[in-house]
């Protein structure tokens, strides 16, 4: 598998990091470093393997369905880059 | 007292209880240590009025003989680590000016137990590096020279490791994701545990990759260790897989009797052109344990090798997913748009503005293999082999082995920017003893065992069975007796 520069233009897209153009090719390199070195793992015979979801068996904890926390908007607010009339702003999303 | 800064946690327990001194007294030892420090690049936000603050109150609780081992005893706290009121960056641009609101369950259970914060500590960004040269703040250097060149300190946790090396704190807290507990210890001679995943509560810890993220401490010895451990683990209903077990006396396991015990020596470690220092390291290690009892025995991890590819999947997956909370919405840092930029651009820019060239580059990484087509080509492929790596050992584990030794590191500490046009993988290959360890969840401790012919700290990995801390802490202990490492770094900071 190889990275040509418009793979890496995508990945950068659904990354959501600005790339300039001419930094693509140098990108795609370094991703097809680390894939050439990832690809190693098709060696491993993993045929009847069940994929790990848990390092440790165990059954998540469950509670009951009651709201523990919250009225903290000012709180919640405190870091925002930009928070008016107790919510968080944004560019315009909707034309 | 004289050199107050020097003082493991027990000796300074003990002395507090007893009123020898006074834990202010210890702060304000470690506060000037620290301001003389800077050299090292170890403190990135000093916290010296909360210190007194802290340290006064422990001095209350020590006085009113209500004082648990923790009480008085001044940390450096990772910079991963959210403290209320206190910037709390993960050594990132993207959380330029962030100070929690709430604390982390680590740093409150300390804090509880009347430990004092002294202040933040340098990392790498996200806790992505092995040599703390991609934090925002700049490298953190280690407090052993050579050739007067300045070396890592190795990462992430390079800013704990070198302040503990440096004796500027008593004890450090780290995290550790692929050795970034383990690797720094090593490379600045002291000790650090990494818990068995689930010990210690990850809420309030910036998130990396969270199936392998683990807290743990970072001290001058083994008792320190077990000491801040105690107070560190524990279950907590705000991270769903914190282990609802016991937490044992941890420092009661210390009998350093290992007879009988048996340690597990994989040959699959044995890399080719280990360097003889790392090999006679080994061995030496080796020797010691056998001649306190332990019965040594060869065994063989056959996945090893398949470790460090299949974590350069999953940790930079789970890093895609975790860091897409870095959006400029609701913390940290936010690009100035131009005219007529709309929310995608606002993303776009501030993250590229805001994370370093490692962390975009993992987060890419990540991006790419949970994307449609390549999802079960990189990642599902990656977690089969996760699953045999955790095998290996549970079978290692099921014939009787009750703990395996290892190098912690494959070399000494480098030089800073020795790396820097060396392909990242080079740089991803200081994890290979270590990285396993995350992948299976187990618990590992680093230990320093001796010096290479420069002089330069080295260290054993002793990995231990899920949930048996304690028993790996007695084996460390062991090891540590008969290592006899006690050289220090020569000031020149």
């Amino acid at each position: 598998m190889s990275i040509d520069t418009e793979t890496a233009r995508r990945v950068a897209k659904l990354a959501r990091i600005a790339v300039a153009e001419d930094a693509l090719p140098a990108l795609a390199a370094e991703f097809n470093a680390i894939l050439g070195f990832i690809e190693q793992l098709n060696e491993v015979d993993v045929d009847g393997v069940e994929p790990m979801t848990s390092v440790t068996p165990q059954r998540l904890k469950r509670r009951a369905d009651v709201v523990t926390d919250g009225n903290q908007q000012a709180a919640v607010l405190k870091n925002a880059p930009d928070a008016r009339e107790g919510f968080f702003a944004v560019p315009k999303v909707v034309e | 007292m004289s050199d107050l800064t020097k003082l493991t946690i027990a000796a300074a327990r003990d002395a507090l209880r007893k009123g020898d001194v006074t834990s202010t007294e210890i702060t304000q030892a470690c506060l000037t240590a620290i301001d003389s420090a800077d050299a090292l690049g170890a403190f990135v936000h000093k916290t010296p009025e909360i210190a007194l603050a802290q340290a006064r109150a422990a001095d209350a609780r020590i006085k009113a003989g209500d004082a648990p081992a923790m009480c008085g005893i001044p940390l450096g706290i990772k910079d991963l680590f959210c403290t209320k009121g206190v910037p709390s960056q993960a050594a990132s641009g993207i959380l330029q000016g962030f100070k929690p609101e709430y604390e982390s369950t680590v740093t409150g259970k300390l804090f509880d137990a009347g430990a004092v914060m002294l202040g933040k500590l340098n990392m790498d960004e996200f806790a992505m590096g092995s040599s703390n040269e991609t934090s925002t703040y700049g490298p953190a250097i280690n407090p052993w020279k050579v050739d007067n060149r300045n070396l890592t300190p190795g990462g992430s946790s390079g800013g704990s490791a070198s302040a503990v090396a440096a004796d500027l704190c008593l004890a450090a807290t780290g995290t550790d994701t692929g050795g970034s507990i383990r690797q720094p210890a090593a490379f600045t001679g002291i000790t650090g545990l990494k818990p068995t995943y689930g010990r210690v509560s990850r809420w309030g810890i910036v998130a990396f990759a969270s199936s392998l993220d683990q807290a743990g401490p970072m001290t001058k010895d083994v008792r320190d260790c077990a000491i801040m451990l105690q107070a560190m683990c524990g279950h907590d209903p705000k991270d769903s897989t914190s282990a609802d077990l016991p937490v044992p006396d941890f420092e009661a396991a210390l009998t350093g009797d290992i007879k009988g015990k048996t340690i597990g020596i994989p040959r699959e470690y044995r890399m080719d052109g280990m360097p003889g220092e790392i090999e006679k390291l080994w061995e030496d290690g080796t020797a010691m344990l056998r001649d306190a009892g332990a019965k040594i025995v060869d065994i063989s991890l056959p996945h090893t090798k398949y470790a460090l590819p299949a974590y350069y999947v999953i940790a930079p997956a789970e890093a895609s997913s975790n860091l897409a909370r870095y959006d400029g919405v609701r913390f940290g840092h936010r690009a100035k748009l131009a005219a007529g930029d709309g929310i995608t651009q606002m993303y776009e820019k501030t993250r590229a503005e805001g994370f370093g060239p490692e962390v975009q580059r993992r987060v890419m990484v990540g991006t790419y293999v949970l994307s449609a087509g390549f999802y079960d080509a990189y990642y599902n492929r990656a977690r089969k082999v996760r699953t045999l790596i955790k095998r290996d050992f549970d079978d290692a584990f099921a014939a009787g082995v009750d703990a395996i030794l290892t190098p912690a590191t494959p070399s000494a500490a480098f030089g800073i920017g020795e790396m820097a046009d060396a392909d990242p993988i080079k740089m991803y290959l200081n994890d290979v003893f270590t990285v396993t360890v995350n992948l299976a969840g187990l618990p590992g401790i680093a230990v320093p065992t001796g010096r290479d012919a420069q002089g330069l700290p080295l260290g054993l990995q002793l990995i231990g069975k899920p949930w048996e801390e304690a028993e790996l802490l007695n084996i460390a202990y062991r090891l540590e007796t008969a290592a006899g490492f006690v050289a220090k770094p020569v000031k020149w900071w």
